[in-house]
């Protein structure tokens, strides 16, 4: 591929995403469909913009997925997986197999091989995380029952794709298909040996994540360059791939295990919101190149076919998940629509798709008729929940009424964020946590992080500016932000920030002097809290007490004084752009003060004096 | 000789001419323990426990205060909120105050012809001190009757020193033990 021919080819590429994925977002359709599509239209059976090196871009694009397999290994921390055992595995194993076992026996039927039957029921059992989390989140059912279910579900399933990856090369049919596509450095090796070279590597990675990863990125991070940082954590997913392909396991295998390893790392969050935008456009370049490389010739002179499976499928995987809700006794309305939500075939099933194509445990072109069956299952799950809403869901929603769970099923559903932990968020997050509060932290100084992190708490490493960062620490669930940032300029966009994309969130600021408390007042902050207001005033005071002031006295003046300078904060902000009146009001008003503590100080003579008195005679 | 604990409870002592004098009153006496109020919390936040183990090692609980608005300052009403606790004051198990003495030295800006049926405020003072008196007996005390400095704003000089003396005297009499 020549250079001008690369541009033209990304020029096409991301010229139809950007027309298509915002259209079927629109529709209700979930991104993935939105790519497959795009890629349907330049492929070449409609307009023909990009021809058959749709093949060549999906061996690259296919990278999209190892990043994937990389970010699923990140979200699995071992607490959620503990909290959700029970969901995870019943429901989420029981789903699996019995949909690959009935899905496996009816192709069975249908005339294939056992071995290509197990192969399809797997990859049909999967569902689409990416549509139905989407779902979920929009509609705001993720902490009902049945967004529980289907997250457990969606986890176990995207848990069960390594062993499934693993699986796959021994259902092939031909005896000496390589592990990976290119000759491996242990082919010729004994069994054994090959074992014991793949779990050393293994081993190796874990330790490596472990000990010499969280030192190298606080090297980085010293270094203050957020490109640097953005390479360091593509390098990683890259190396690891490699590495694992040199040794013969598959790379999203491999990666996997990585973001297992990172999972507890501090760099978590910073590592997955780097990673994000090249596994978003890689994906969906996967997606693409599905959509362009599908026979749409074939699809169309087989219509009932497609159709058939799609129908057969689909009421399969719902029968299969209302029967296991029954079982986990889910309310009736929540089964229908968890069973409803998860019907659909995954996106994983394309790259599973592709790569029982290698192995030859699939036909090429039965897998084109099953690639456009699952778009269609995909395209038709918002679909169905709408129908289903819109008719049944509210009939039984008003004799069920849909109990939220206490447990929750996110990362981190802590009420507050904390952003910046210098001395001052460190105090506030001490007074927090010892009343029960629960807190997350980001802090962008690897030195701080980890320290903190040895006195217990969990500190995650990451520029509190960057919304997907946020998100990824929770923000969704947070209740308050605490901007305690060093910078009035990264508090500033912060604020914005959040502001724009969650206005519901309260943020209290932490300024550093008056200047930056106007600047915060005026992109409005209704909570300012000036850093060294108080504990000056809290000197003073004890400076009056050792000057012999009555305690109580003092405490009256401190009072006194932090409530005028509020009431003249807010009187002088509407004039702080005009010098000249704004001197002249401030002297006024600290005039009026010397005034106001010079007769609460007691400095004026007078006698115990009860207005009584005055009637009493 | 029995142990007096001084509350002393004035949130602007600074400004109260009578209630310094009386304060100055007050003999050094290895017996005699002040406790400031307001001086010791200004943010009102009581240590219960403390307040608790003080008291256990005196006889005497003396408060010495202003009359606001026919009672107590607010930080003795929250003295006696948060000190005299069931189960340590009274109620089952709550018998750390029995036989201990209860006595209130009291300035008013109110003279005494004021503080009477006829007077300006229709009652004496004794009656408007009527939920101390319960209190202390719920708690199983003695309630000693109120030395009263009254009409503050009238006192000259002569007559601070004579109230000064009356004092001593009085607190010298708790300690010989002569009352009760």
């Amino acid at each position: 591929m020549g250079e001008s021919s690369f541009f033209i080819q990304a020029l096409i590429y991301l010229t139809s995403a950007i027309i298509m994925v915002p259209l079927a977002n629109r529709l209700g359709l979930g991104s993935v469909l939105g790519y497959l599509i795009a890629g349907i239209v330049i492929g070449p059976f409609v307009f023909g913009f990009v021809g058959t090196e749709g093949k060549d871009m999906l061996h690259f694009a296919e990278f999209g997925v190892v990043m994937m397999l990389f970010a699923i290994g990140l979200e699995l921390e071992l607490d959620l997986l503990l909290r959700l055992k029970f969901w995870l595995l019943g429901l989420g194993g029981l789903q699996l197999v019995l949909t690959t076992v009935i899905t496996a026996f009816f192709s069975y039927l249908f005339g294939f091989s056992w071995k290509s039957s197990l192969a399809l029921g797997l990859i049909l059992s999967l569902s689409s995380t990416a549509i139905v989390l989407q779902t979920l989140k929009e509609k705001g059912l993720m902490k009902s029952i049945s967004g529980q279910a289907s997250f457990s579900v969606l986890l176990f399933q995207d848990m069960a794709v390594i062993p499934i990856l693993a699986i796959f090369p021994m259902l092939s049919d031909s005896d000496n298909v390589p592990v990976a596509n290119h000759h491996s450095l242990v082919e010729n090796f004994p069994g054994y040996l090959k074992t014991l070279v793949v779990l050393s590597v293994v081993i190796g990675i874990i330790l490596v994540g472990k000990y010499l990863l969280s030192p190298f990125f606080r090297l980085l991070a010293k270094s203050g360059n957020r490109e640097i940082f953005t390479g360091a954590s593509l390098l990683l997913v890259i190396a690891i791939s490699v590495l694992m392909g040199a040794v013969g396991v598959s790379a999203a295998l491999g990666t996997f295990l990585g973001g297992v390893v990172l999972a507890s790392s501090e760099f978590r969050h910073e590592l997955e919101s780097n990673i994000e935008p090249f596994k978003g456009l890689l994906l969906g370049l996967f997606f693409l190149s599905v959509g362009a490389s599908m026979d749409i010739p074939v699809v169309m002179a087989n219509p009932t076919k497609v159709l058939g499976i799609v129908f057969g499928i689909i009421f399969l995987k719902a029968f299969v998940l209302f029967i296991l809700g029954l079982i986990f006794r889910l309310p009736l309305n929540q089964n229908l629509y968890f069973s409803l939500a998860l019907c659909q075939v995954g996106e994983f099933s394309f790259v599973l798709f592709g790569y029982s194509e290698n192995l030859g445990i699939l036909e090429g072109d039965i897998i084109i008729i099953l690639v456009a069956a699952v778009a269609v299952s995909m395209a038709l799950t918002p679909v169905l929940l709408l129908l289903y809403e819109k008719t049944i869901f509210g009939f039984l929603e008003s004799k069920a009424p849909q109990k939220t769970t206490e447990q929750d099923i996110h990362k981190q559903e802590n009420p507050v964020i904390i952003c910046g932990f210098g001395k001052f968020g460190n105090m506030l997050g001490r007074f927090l946590r010892s009343n029960g509060i629960g807190i997350t932290i980001l802090d962008f100084d690897a030195d701080r992080v980890e320290m903190l992190g040895r006195f217990g708490f969990k500190v995650y490493f990451g520029d509190a500016t960057r919304l997907e960062l946020l998100e990824s620490a929770g923000l969704e669930h947070a209740k308050v932000v605490v901007a305690a940032l060093d910078s009035p300029e990264k508090q500033a966009e912060l604020i914005r920030n959040v502001n724009l994309h969650y206005p519901n969130i309260k943020i209290v600021a932490r300024a550093g002097d008056r200047e930056e408390a106007y600047d915060l007042k005026e992109i409005g902050v209704k909570y300012i809290y000036r850093e060294t207001r108080e504990t000056a005033v809290l000197m003073g005071r004890d400076v009056l007490r050792l000057l012999g002031t009555r305690s109580y006295t003092a405490e009256k003046a401190r009072n006194l004084f932090l409530k005028h300078d509020d009431e003249t904060f807010h009187e002088l902000f509407d004039l702080r752009k005009d010098r000249v009146q704004y001197m002249s009001l401030a002297k006024q008003r600290n005039a009026e003060l010397e005034r106001l503590m010079f007769v609460d100080l007691g400095q004026e003579e007078e006698l115990e004096r009860d207005s009584w008195s005055e009637m009493e005679r | 000789m029995p142990k007096i604990l001084v509350y002393l409870v004035h949130p602007s002592l600074e400004k109260s001419k009578a209630n310094q004098m009386l304060l100055d009153s007050i003999p050094n006496s290895e017996s005699i323990t002040l406790r400031d109020l307001y001086e010791e919390y200004p943010d009102f936040s009581i240590q219960i426990k403390a307040e608790q183990n003080l008291i256990q090692n005196h006889d005497i609980l003396l408060f010495q205060h202003p009359l606001y608005w026919y009672s107590c300052p607010p930080l003795m009403k929250l003295w006696i909120d948060l000190v005299l606790e069931d189960g340590w004051a009274y109620g089952k198990d709550g018998n750390q105050l029995l036989g201990k003495k209860w006595i209130q030295v009291i300035t008013s800006g109110g003279s005494k012809e004021a503080y009477t049926k006829t007077g300006f405020h229709g009652y004496t003072t004794d009656e408007f001190l009527l939920p101390f008196r319960r209190t202390a007996e719920l708690c199983g005390m003695d309630y000693l009757n109120p030395f009263l400095v009254q009409g503050t704003f009238q006192l000259n000089e002569l007559d601070l020193q004579k109230e000064s003396n009356r004092y001593r005297q009085f607190i010298n009499q708790l300690l010989g033990g002569i009352y009760g």
